[in-house]
């Protein structure tokens, strides 16, 4: 298999967390994976991303222009914002809830989350809109929307990763307490996934 | 053997581990810290590890060690080579008996620095090996093969990972049990290790006629390799050799020639590779180090290849290379269209921008608000340092007007002064920071009779780069409780005549207390002690009531990232509060309370 698949969003959502589990599943498939995050100020909420490759024939830790399969944006602009990391056919998965910077509540004008999604769904060749905050009300709580929206992204097909050998992967590396919850938000995220792919029919 | 899926800087711990490191030591920073950490995860039995205070500490100590024979390891950023540089250079000439590796990360982008200095020029300056690793893979690798050399020529050696390297996963091959290599101990001899000028004039003899035999050793050291073949030679090393490979990725008609020990440079195997080709391109981010010495070369040799690189407009001086601008480089080189912008992607709607921001609940933000409060309607400056609170910059706080380099605060602060008798002079520095460069700053004050305020933003840890222990936090490395070094004791002791400790986040305490200090004269200091939020957890949350009028005061003047405004409400995440109340203490009807 060969898949690039990059995540997005904004310091403090979760990208590491969702990019290892995605790492670690693809090793337990027997493949080849490198990644790389963004470790160091950006964390302190600036734009982050995590770049998961998996296949032999992977050089550069980072995912070239144009080769991105998949992108699993957990927010809106930072989807638009890494556009040009994606291929022609890639699914795009993105969170419709944006995270207004501190600079945009000082008075400067809101962005519009909405028109970052219509952005996307007019360039990209598939979309899947999630709504963190319906989704997470589902699973009540927002601790669990990374986990949730990995589900999304496995949910569509589009990573080839194993449903199962994911969930097994959420199980070994969550804290026990933890395991439930987490659980419950991936198979949440893949009822979504399966929802939006029946209505596209 | 297992399987480990690990960082670039596991990568480099679990080799130094492998070659059985008997000491490590290093000063955290990005992208160096994690070599350490991971180190003490993994301690075998004969091994001592150590966050030492600064990076020039951190390679004494190594160097001790080594003199004895023990395999010693010391990792910084680039920029904490420049305070090592002192040891550094005299330990080239002194040599050692144990291999000692010194891990230098260098940054280009900067993605978290304060320059893009390039090692390997360092290397040739100290006249020190250095090896320029390409991937996590290849760095575990070739730390092991460091220490062989370093120990082979009694010589410290450089290990220069980038950013891309020290931050990229890979899974890598391990033992199960690592062994602390065995050594002889030191033996005195004092022709060898107390260097004076005669010894230092006689080494450096030696060390000039060493380096073209070690740069012999390395033309054969597997490292440096060639792929493909053709009358067209691209030469690359380190994460630029990953690019140019990703670039040409099923292509053979091209020579890639990778250089992994730039200094000193392997001559004859470049000469090698410089056969039957007519052209080379070097692709190298920062210096163009191959570039000069593969010029140097032809030259020497009257060869008639031609060298791009930077010198032609090829190439970049500044900034991180990735993939698509190597591949740019290349096409150009073999005369191919260069791919350009994507254009499916035109007008996008405007993004908006994300400068990092002090986290919701940090207590620095307090800290600068109330020196901003305290000084309302007086002149003043404001000279910052490096950490986390280096970000009080942002607006609206606006309260950096100067930041240089670790422990410059303190100095500049006086400097200022005495150019502007009128103005209050501040210098901010964070507790780690105060122990690697803060105290001379301190002493010079005082001795010299500055007169300035020394704000130390005491949060009990190494905030921004992951969290490592200090001597003020009472723990080390090898797990040990320690007694806490206290810095109001500390200052005391040095003849800071007025030292107060306040809690930042009791605003009108620590406003009266900036307001006091600066209505006095000399060194002052106050300690603002509340601990990085990232220690602990919440107790509560702020909620906003219906008393709320939407004057939206508490976001023009703290900028904390957990009030928001949602559907023109003035609300509070309560994913990101943390209960910190400073919210509550600037608002005008009390609309906030504890949740």
């Amino acid at each position: 298999m060969e898949k690039n698949i990059l995540l997005c969003g904004v310091g403090g959502q979760g990208t590491v967390l969702a990019s290892k589990l995605i790492a670690s599943a693809a090793m337990g498939m027997g493949e080849v994976v490198h990644s790389a995050e963004t470790i160091g100020m950006a964390q302190r909420g600036g734009s982050v991303t995590s770049h998961v490759r998996i296949g032999e024939k992977a050089f550069s830790p980072l995912i070239p222009g144009g080769k991105a399969d998949v992108l699993i944006a957990f927010e809106p602009a930072e989807a638009v914002r890494n556009l040009r990391y994606l291929s022609k056919s890639a699914t795009v998965i993105v969170n419709r809830i944006p995270v207004q910077p501190v600079t945009e509540s000082l008075g400067e004008s809101h962005y519009d989350g909405e028109q970052m999604v219509a952005y996307l769904q007019e360039k990209c060749a598939r979309v899947v809109v999630v709504d963190a905050a319906g989704l997470c009300e589902q699973i009540g709580s927002a601790k669990f929307f990374n986990v949730a929206i990995l589900g999304v992204a496995v949910g569509t097909g589009a990573t080839g990763l194993d449903r199962d050998i994911v969930l097994r992967e959420i199980e070994s590396r969550v804290p026990a307490r933890f395991a439930d919850p987490n659980r419950e938000a991936f198979l949440a995220g893949i009822r979504l996934a399966e929802q939006e792919s029946t209505n596209d029919k | 053997m297992s399987t480990q899926y690990v960082m670039g800087n596991g990568a480099i711990a679990l080799g130094a581990l492998a070659a059985g490191v008997n000491v490590a030591s290093g000063y955290p920073g990005t992208p160096s810290s994690e070599i350490i950490e991971t180190i003490a995860k993994y301690r075998h039995e004969g091994l001592y590890v150590e966050w030492s205070v600064n990076e020039k500490a951190a390679l004494e100590v190594a160097a001790g060690a080594a003199y004895a024979g023990a395999r010693s390891l010391v990792t910084m950023k680039q920029v904490g080579l420049n305070v090592a540089s002192d040891p550094l250079m005299s330990l080239a000439y002194v040599g050692v008996k144990g291999g000692m590796v010194i891990v230098v990360a260098d940054d280009p982008g900067p993605i978290s620095s304060q320059t893009e200095q390039d090692t390997r020029r360092f290397a040739e300056f100290a006249r020190i090996p250095v090896f320029d690793p390409c991937s996590p893979e290849d760095a575990y690798q070739m730390i092991q093969d460091a220490f062989s050399y370093s120990e082979k020529y009694h010589t410290p050696v450089l290990f220069r990972p980038t950013t891309r390297v020290d931050h990229a996963y890979a899974a890598i091959e391990v033992p199960e049990k690592t062994v602390a290599h065995t050594y002889e101990g030191f033996v005195k001899d004092s022709a060898r290790w107390v260097i004076f000028p005669r010894l230092a004039n006689a080494n450096h003899r030696a060390i000039e006629e060493r380096n073209p035999i070690i740069g012999e050793d390395f033309s054969h050291y597997a490292g440096n390799c060639v792929i493909g073949t053709g009358r067209k030679a691209i030469f690359t090393g380190g994460i630029s050799y990953s690019y140019v490979r990703e670039a040409l990725r099923g292509r053979d008609d091209v020579k890639i020639c990778r250089i992994a020990t730039p200094y000193p440079f392997p001559e004859r195997f470049a000469l090698e590779c410089l056969k039957g080709v007519d052209e080379v391109l070097c692709v190298e981010e920062l210096s163009p180090f191959l570039e000069e010495q593969l010029q140097r070369l032809c030259g020497i040799h009257k060869l008639s290849t031609v060298i791009r690189g930077k010198s032609t407009g090829d190439g970049s001086l500044a900034g991180e290379y990735d993939t698509d601008l190597a591949a740019r480089y290349i096409a150009r080189f073999l005369g191919q269209e260069e791919t350009g912008e994507n254009p499916e992607y035109s007008d996008p709607p405007r993004l908006p921008v994300r400068p990092p921001v002090l986290c919701a609940g940090c207590p620095h933000r307090a800290s600068f608000y109330a020196v901003k409060q305290a000084m309302k309607g007086r002149k003043a400056y404001y000279c910052g340092d490096i950490g986390c609170y280096t970000l009080g910059n942002a607006m609206p706080l606006d309260m950096v007007d100067t930041c240089l380099c670790m422990g410059a605060g303190i100095t500049m602060a006086q400097g200022l002064g005495r150019t502007d008798p009128d103005a209050v002079c501040f210098a901010f520095v964070g507790d780690s920071t105060f122990f690697a460069s803060g105290m001379t700053g301190v002493a010079n004050a005082v001795y010299n009779e500055a007169d300035m305020i020394l704000c130390v933003l005491d949060n009990s840890t190494t905030a921004m780069t992951g969290h490592q222990p200090h001597p003020g936090t009472g723990r080390n490395m090898m797990g040990n409780m320690v007694d806490k070094m206290s810095i109001p004791r500390i200052l005391e002791a040095m003849g800071v005549g007025y030292v107060v400790c306040v809690d930042p986040l009791d605003h009108k305490s620590a406003v009266e207390a900036v307001k006091e200090a600066a209505d006095r004269s000399g060194v002052k200091a106050i300690i603002f002690k509340s601990p990085c939020i990232a220690l602990g957890k919440p107790e509560h949350r702020m909620e906003i009531s219906e008393k709320c009028i939407g004057c939206k005061k508490c976001i023009r003047e703290i900028g904390c990232p957990a009030i928001v405004v949602r559907d023109g409400k003035v609300t509070v995440d309560a994913g990101l509060c943390t209960g910190c109340g400073l919210c509550s203490q600037i608002c005008p009807v009390d609309a906030f309370r504890k949740k």
